[in-house]
């Protein structure tokens, strides 16, 4: 609530009047609550989030690409070498799921997520493809109903994750489209979806290739780039851009609080190139040396703007104020049908805060993860469909979903 | 925009390959080792372009009907006479329209003597007609296509020099009046390139006859030319000039005499006379819009008016290109005449009679009456003897359109919902009986209604209330429906908010809206638009009404609303239009003074029931004094945050997208 005139004084103080009896803050923002339980109202009772203030995709970033330790390295290296050949095996005890009738969605989901290097996109197509071959369906509307309700779960399951909702919708979309009309075979119109929905993992990995190519020619000799998080596609983009040769600078926030950019610039220190460390305070002060910056995105929305890790639009308005490109690398994955109208008009994703220090209780702390840029800070927006100004995100997004 | 689109139908688009695509990717990511020039990693690694056979998960499949939609499209073309793509025939409605029916509409009023002798003199001349002749090929596959009462002129035409020569008449005479050499020339060529503006789908027919024709043509003129020599006749077949010079007292003595002889036939005749005001009205059927400032054209839509309009005395300089009328004047005139007017069916009629006192008013409301006049006029219809339903109705509602457009300019949704509508016409088959098309029109206008606009407010209303939250403050300017059913439904969902109604003098609608918001239980205030940048502080959100959408993003809608948005963009309030698909439209707006309205000036200049403030009593006919009262302004698409469409909610940037998307499913449907 943001009322700032006069005439308001008096029913504030109302309100605080009936709310000292309770709690001392409820000043605090807090839109979410109608927010989440609105959306929240299809939850299954016994699939219910353990932690729902808790934003679990902001939980599993940061287990994937925070705080660096040598061992949990070795660990996600060991990981991503295996993926490969990994992906058939959590099938075995999918299949041990399917014959015990207690199938759920939300474990398989889980399940996938675990893998550092899947989307968590791929993940809930992964996990839908699942529920396709767990299910005794007999028709396709049957199956369609099944899907819906699988994904309709898995998204209130964690209603903060922007691609895990854009995967079930984008899956459900192919699913509504493909129906039996085309195979008059329902089984084979069935493999047919599953056969997707593998592929999808596959290719997520390939949108990051073309993405990286995409970007090579935005990349010049000598060129400093500021870089915000970690972004396993910025990541791409950059190891790319060493492989080619191409000589160039990069400046890694520390991307406070699950410190992700010092695990960017280990990765980069890797392939040797040059790295320097920020503060996150410090983007303004060296932005007057950067010549672009790279920033991934946790979603794109319906305006154009990305909804990323804390810290990114203040960047980008920055960089914006100082005239330097602001390049996005996102998968078309990640595209959604929101459009936040400022940045509390988002669900909330919290999440923990470490300050090192005690707080006072009376301290009351940011702990959102996430922010929303607009499309007028951004420039450019790299994606498997080519480079986009956000403008066009808006045209993909309703080829897609209309 | 098209090769953009193209590969949509194609199985896998959704791997565009952009500019400098490698035809390969590098190799696994895993690979730290030494980097390798681009070239020979790409060989190395699979290529991407793998992808493109079997369909991306990204990409979804183009909806089912897209491929029903292909077939559909040569049929659809052969089956119309003159083939036209559905795209390009929907804008050109109005246009082709006239085209068609106007050579037919020629014929059986023309006195064949007198015509054709004066054909032989235009023949007689070699460069004229030349420049004549294209326009002379092209014209004749519209006219013969056409069923135009028996008269069967692709026969004719071929035979005789006498035939020939009357289709050159034909087409001087759908010139317009202006009697001057090059124009007609001009003319000629600007209907030429009307012709040539049709897809290439007609061009090898255009072709074929156009090449017959061709030489049927050199022989006539050769055998005229012949004639008017040895005749020695009073037309010198020297040079072009002169012989144009010489067209123009013919050419006007002609349509003179047509003319006088049309009024004639009008006076004794009601059929014949209906008909030529139908033509008129075509030709003057606001196709690009009516330039008010233009006298020739002013004159002539004053005088087959059937609303008696005076103009004001002193007009708005900058508008003069927008009708200025005295206002109040009409509606008694136009009642008394209800009894003489027999083209207008009487349900428009009541609505005209509506606009005009402006008892309805607003977008919604006046589209949706607009169209069930028609639908009761369609109802009513038969279709004339020696006439096709398609060509006769489409004519009908063309005389509905510009009386309601003398009652009141159309506001863009209307004209899109005319356009809608007209292209059903068009297209209904003409296997179908009479009775089963009539009814298959107005179960088309039942489905817009439904789908277009009340369905449509539905979905905003659900896409919109999601962006309500509890505490919120909303703003909204004037009274639009679509706002209103938001703001109730919001409520209804128990949501907390206030609501802010800003409104502004003459119309005062805010108070209306005001009424059955707190009647429901809202907590509103009211305030006028001077306060608005006051009030704007405590705002958390305006929602907007619209008139129309244009492609460039403007908000075309009641004036005040670009001043609202200004405002709020200026505090950096969100600014939400509700505006219902049907209302976007193609067309650029820049700023409000190209295409607007213009009310009653007196409304502003005075203020009812309080005569202390009155002091422009007797001002008004001074000529130092000009009342503009603008109806609608543009709002810039930079103050716009957000668009409600029923296709979910887009920033401005994507109104050429849903244009686009609204425009191919209303073709093809």
């Amino acid at each position: 609530m943001w009322r700032r005139s006069a005439s308001f004084i008096l029913d504030q103080r109302y309100q605080h009047d009936a709310a000292s009896t309770s709690k001392p803050e409820t000043l605090s923002l807090s839109p979410p609550q109608t927010e989440s339980s609105h959306m929240a109202a299809s939850v299954e009772p016994f699939n219910q989030n353990p932690n729902p203030k808790i934003s679990a995709y902001y939980q599993t970033r940061a287990a994937h690409t925070g705080v660096v330790t040598p061992d949990w390295l070795a660990q996600a290296q060991a990981a991503v070498g295996r993926q490969t050949e990994d992906l058939p095996l959590p099938e075995p005890d999918l299949k041990e799921s399917d014959s015990g009738k207690s199938f759920s969605v939300i474990q398989e989901f889980d399940n996938w997520r675990k893998q550092p290097d899947l989307a968590e996109a791929v993940a809930a197509i992964r996990a839908l493809a699942a529920v396709i071959r767990a299910s005794e369906a007999t028709t396709m509307m049957e199956l369609e109903i099944e899907l819906k309700k699988a994904s309709d779960s898995l998204k209130s399951w964690d209603t903060t994750s922007i691609s895990l909702t854009a995967g079930c919708d984008l899956f459900m979309r192919y699913v509504t489209r493909t129906s039996a009309l085309e195979y008059e075979d329902f089984n084979s119109a069935r493999s047919r979806l599953i056969e997707r929905a593998e592929k999808f993992g596959e290719i997520s990995y390939k949108a990051r290739r073309i993405i990286a190519m995409l970007s090579q020619d935005f990349i010049f000799d000598g060129c400093t780039i500021l870089v915000h998080g970690f972004s396993r596609v910025v990541l791409e983009v950059l190891k790319t851009a060493a492989q080619n040769k191409k000589l160039f600078r990069v400046l890694c926030t520390e991307g406070r609080p699950d410190r992700t950019g010092l695990r960017l610039s280990n990765e980069l220190a890797k392939l040797d190139v040059p790295v320097k460390l920020l503060i996150d305070s410090a983007a303004a002060y060296s932005m007057d040396e950067v010549d672009m910056v790279f920033v991934g995105a946790d979603g794109v929305v319906e305006s154009g703007g990305i909804i990323n890790m804390m810290g990114t639009y203040q960047i980008a308005l920055v960089a914006h104020s100082m005239n330097k490109p602001v390049y996005v690398a996102a998968e078309s994955y990640k595209f959604a049908r929101l459009y936040p109208l400022d940045q509390k008009d988002m669900a909330p994703a919290l999440r923990p805060i470490d300050f090192g220090v005690p707080i006072p209780s009376k301290v009351e702390v940011e702990t959102s993860a996430r922010d929303y840029t607009p499309p007028q800070y951004l420039t450019l927006l790299f994606t498997d469909l080519g480079v986009l100004t956000p403008s066009v995100v808006s045209d993909e997004l309703i080829q897609l979903y209309l | 925009m098209e090769p953009r689109r193209a590969p949509r139908t194609v199985i896998d688009p959704k791997v565009r390959q952009v500019g400098f695509f490698a035809p390969g990717a590098p190799p696994e990511r895993a690979v730290s080792g030494p980097p390798a020039p681009i070239a020979s990693s790409s060989s190395s690694s699979p290529p991407v372009s793998d992808l493109s056979p079997s369909l991306s998960p990204v990409m979804i499949p183009p909806p089912r009907h897209s491929s029903a939609d292909n077939a559909l499209l040569p049929s659809s073309s052969s089956s119309r006479p003159v083939p036209a793509s559905p795209l390009r025939q929907d804008s050109l409605t109005p246009a082709s329209g006239r085209r068609y029916s106007k050579p037919s509409e020629f014929f059986p009023a023309m006195s064949l003597t007198a015509s054709s002798s004066y054909a032989g003199r235009m023949v007689g001349n070699a460069e004229f007609s030349d420049d004549l002749r294209g326009n002379m090929v092209t014209v004749v596959p519209a006219a013969s296509s056409f069923p135009s009462g028996g008269f069967d002129l692709t026969a004719v035409k071929a035979s005789s020099v006498p035939a020939s020569g009357l289709t050159t008449v034909s087409v001087v005479k759908m010139m317009p009046p202006v009697y001057d050499p090059e124009t007609i020339v001009e003319k000629v060529g600007g209907s030429v390139e009307v012709q040539n503006d049709r897809p290439e789908s007609s061009k090898p027919l255009k072709e074929k006859t156009s090449k017959a024709e061709r030489r049927a043509l050199q022989e006539a003129q050769r055998a005229a030319k012949a004639a008017a020599k040895a005749e020695g006749s009073k037309v010198p077949a020297s040079s072009g000039a002169v012989m144009g010079a010489n067209a123009k007292p013919t050419k006007a003595t002609k349509s003179h005499s047509q003319k006088n002889d049309s009024a004639t036939v009008a006076g004794s005749e009601k059929r014949g006379g209906d008909r030529l005001s139908e033509k008129d009205r075509k030709k003057d059927a606001p196709h690009p819009r009516m330039q008010y400032d233009d006298k020739i054209r002013v004159e002539k839509a004053k005088r087959r008016a059937v609303v008696k309009q005076t103009e004001a005395r002193n007009r708005v300089e900058l508008f003069r290109h927008l009708p200025q009328y005295e206002h109040g004047t009409q509606l008694p005139d136009l009642e008394s005449k209800f009894f003489q007017l027999d083209p207008v069916h009487p349900a428009v009629y009541k609505v005209g009679l509506q606009y005009l006192s402006g008892s309805i008013s607003g977008g919604n409301a006046r589209c949706i009456a607009m169209l069930e006049a028609f639908r009761e006029a369609i109802k009513d219809y038969s279709t004339p003897s020696e006439k096709t339903l398609s060509r006769d109705l489409t004519a009908k509602i063309n005389s509905y359109v510009s009386f309601l457009i003398e009652c009141r300019p159309l506001s863009i949704s209307m004209g899109n919902a005319i356009r809608f509508l007209k292209s059903r016409i068009a297209k209904v088959p003409l296997t179908l009986s009479e009775s089963e098309a009539k009814a298959l029109l107005q179960s088309d206008i039942e489905h817009f209604i439904n789908e277009k606009i009340i369905l449509a407010d539905n979905v905003i209303v659900n896409h919109a209330v999601t962006k309500i939250k509890d505490g919120d403050v909303l703003l909204t300017y004037g009274s639009s429906s679509a706002v209103e059913m938001i703001l109730l439904h919001a409520h209804e969902l128990g949501k907390q908010f206030r609501v802010v109604v800003v409104d502004s003098r003459p119309k005062l609608e805010g108070k209306l809206l005001l009424r059955r918001l707190v009647g429901k239980g809202l907590s509103c205030t009211y305030t006028n638009i001077n306060a608005i940048s006051y009030i704007m502080r405590e705002v958390t959100q305006v929602f907007l009404g619209a008139s129309s959408v244009l492609s460039n993003g403007t908000v075309y809608s009641r004036v005040g609303t670009a001043c609202v948005a200004m405002v709020a963009h200026e505090f950096r309030v969100p600014v939400l239009v509700c505006c219902e698909a049907y209302k976007f439209h193609e067309r650029v707006l820049l700023d409000s003074i190209c295409s607007n309205e213009l009310g009653d000036p007196d409304v502003i200049s005075e203020v009812p029931g309080r005569d202390d403030i009155n002091y422009l009593d007797g001002l008004t006919n001074s000529e130092n004094l000009q009342l503009l009262n603008l109806i609608y302004d543009a709002t810039p698409s930079d103050y716009v945050s957000m668009i409600v469409t029923d296709y979910g909610m887009v920033p401005p940037t994507s109104v050429p997208v849903i244009v686009r998307e609204y425009r191919r499913e209303h073709v093809w449907v």
